[in-house]
């Protein structure tokens, strides 16, 4: 393999930059002691971030988008598991098309999603309310859920299944035992990168959010229309700081490339 | 995307039970009744939606008629709004192909531990709120002071501040780092099928570095190239925070103008029929390169 020479080390270095730039940026200026958005340059504060706790309506923010992303991703899950254990091993009509639908909120502009469901809440008398965002919430994690299940399901070793059912396994038993620890890591990551993305959702949940339900990027991204202030960079920082732990631990636990490319080979 | 849709496993038929012709129904019922119930059935409703009457009186009238499409295929102001949206996308997907691709072909030639590290400082941003990752934006472009103009001025690069905060400019560079890692994921898949000792070959029958580059790597990267391109496209093209917060209120794109029909004007019917059009145009474009893109390369697909 060749290696990289200085030119491509210095595009290397710029792309880098450019890409932790904006970032970086948010975390600085959430330090700053002043009482205006500024990088800090003397000494560092956390005047910022302490202001968060006396702004009811962002602190109340985050508990819901903990309890949606948690509980969506859950939920999502008690679905996906079932479904993506049929696909991964039965071969049956229609299959390869509903395989297509349970993927297919990702291709569908979350913008129209934001509008198909404020539509169809609103008309069965739902609108505004948490259940309506919270089943909302499932459907567009579902992908997620379900890719992740599916990639451990299909790579994983059937013998040992074969094994418990000829020792007289079966039915329940023999999924709490021994098909659901096996495909756990799956399962669990799947329920991580659920999580993220129902946390990290605006723009379908602008549509649905009521004062009550606003989720915290919802809250932040109407704080930003009005105005930018110190303020909200803490609130991003935090939410930053909260997404990386996530991150490296997904990492950790089943390698960030994976998962994001949904790769269903469990070999590499 | 489409890269994502290929997951369903086509080859372990081989292994599976199909003696029960009941079971995969069964599994698969309670996911089926919940994407019928609340996802079929509401797309149906916003398309029917988009062919109701509305007034600013007597909201909206569940008949059936064309007023809405109408109004968008009559006035220009819908025709230089879909005209925007889609050139924002354009320059975007360049822009990300034009950067995306050298740095997952460098990223592909360290060694491991470098490796890892910078994919995922660069895949990481992908999970991070797209709210937070503009806002850094809208802070880096920041009116005239901003750290960009001062960047480029001391580079001499520029001689005034350009405006970026506003601008289809800002939206495109801010839009183009929000959907990166996409493209450098895809190539970097490509890279992964690409057999490292063909370069070699070609190296020891003389090639040089731009011959090889060219020759070998380019096409064989091409179809990751391609497919990134169709995600950054079709997520850009319907992107909604960045265009809002950096594009502000005045320089609208689809999602935008069809959030400001639904919170603010409260048409919904017009507001829906710009959505059903956003996604029959993307589906469209994306299904009509995807089937490009597989003819063109249809021997890397075998």
């Amino acid at each position: 393999m060749r290696t990289n020479g200085p030119l491509a080390l210095i595009f290397h270095t710029i792309f880098v930059v450019a890409m932790l730039a904006p970032i970086v940026v948010v975390c600085l200026v959430a330090f700053t002691p002043e009482g205006y958005l500024s990088l800090p340059t003397t000494s560092f504060s956390l005047r910022w971030f302490r202001k968060i706790a006396s702004y009811p309506e962002f602190v109340h923010a985050f508990w819901v988008s903990l309890g949606l992303g948690a509980l969506s991703s859950l939920v999502a899950l008690l679905f996906a598991v079932p479904a993506a254990l049929a696909i991964a091993r039965y071969s049956f009509r229609g299959r390869d098309a509903i395989a297509a639908l349970f993927l297919s909120p990702l291709m569908i502009p979350h913008v129209v999603l934001g509008i198909a469901f404020l539509r169809f809440f609103t008309a069965i008398g739902m609108g505004g309310s948490f259940t309506g965002l919270l089943v909302a919430h499932v459907v567009v994690v579902f992908p997620f859920a379900l890719r992740l299940t599916l990639a451990a399901a299909t790579g994983m070793d059937r013998s040992v299944e074969m094994a418990a059912v000829s020792l007289g396994a079966g039915g329940w038993t023999l999924f709490r035992r021994v098909t659901l620890p096996l495909i756990l890591p799956g399962v669990i990551s799947g329920w991580a990168l659920a999580f993220i993305q129902s946390f990290d959702d605006l723009t379908m949940t602008v549509f649905l959010a009521t004062p009550g339900t606003e989720t915290l990027p919802v809250r932040m991204f109407l704080y930003i229309q009005d105005n930018i202030d110190p303020l909200v960079t803490s609130v991003s920082a935090s939410v930053i700081a909260i997404t990386m732990t996530a991150l490296i631990l997904l990492d950790r636990f089943y390698g960030l490339d994976r998962v994001l490319a949904g790769k269903s080979d469990p070999g590499r | 995307m489409s890269a994502a849709v290929d997951t369903a496993p086509a080859n372990i038929a081989a292994t599976a039970d199909t003696r029960d012709g009941r079971a995969p129904w069964a599994l698969t019922a309670p996911a089926l009744m919940l994407f019928v119930g609340v996802l079929v059935i509401p797309l149906a409703m916003t398309v029917m939606l988009s062919f109701h009457d509305w007034g600013q009186y007597k909201g909206i009238e569940p008949v059936f008629i064309l007023k809405n499409w109408r109004e968008i295929a009559t006035d220009p102001y819908y025709a230089e709004m879909f005209w925007r949206t889609f050139r924002i996308a354009l320059l975007t997907t360049l822009i990300t192909a034009m950067f995306g691709a050298p740095e997952a072909y460098i990223l592909n030639r360290m060694s491991g531990r470098w490796k890892s590290f910078f994919l995922l400082v660069i895949l990481g941003p992908l999970l991070i709120s797209v709210v937070a990752r503009t806002l850094g934006w809208a802070l880096l472009f920041g009116g005239n002071n901003g750290l960009v103009n001062k960047l480029l001025m001391s580079l001499g690069l520029i001689g005034s501040p350009l405006p970026f905060m506003f601008t289809e400019t800002g939206m495109v560079i801010a839009l183009a780092h929000v959907m990166m890692p996409f493209m450098v994921l895809s190539v970097w898949t490509a890279l992964q099928r690409l057999d490292p000792q063909i370069e070699n070959a070609a190296l020891s029958l003389g090639a040089g570095s731009f011959t090889i580059i060219r020759r070998i790597v380019l096409p064989q990267i091409m179809p990751g190239v391609l497919s990134g391109a169709i995600i950054v496209f079709s997520l850009s093209a319907s992107a909604f925070a960045t265009p809002a917060i950096i594009g502000g209120r005045r320089l609208k794109v689809a999602a935008t103008l069809a959030y400001d029909e639904f919170l603010n004007t409260l048409d919904w019917p017009l507001g829906a029929a710009v959505a059903v059009l956003l996604l029959v145009a993307l589906v469209l474009i994306v299904v009509g390169s995807n089937a490009l893109i597989e003819r063109r390369y249809a021997e890397v697909f075998r």
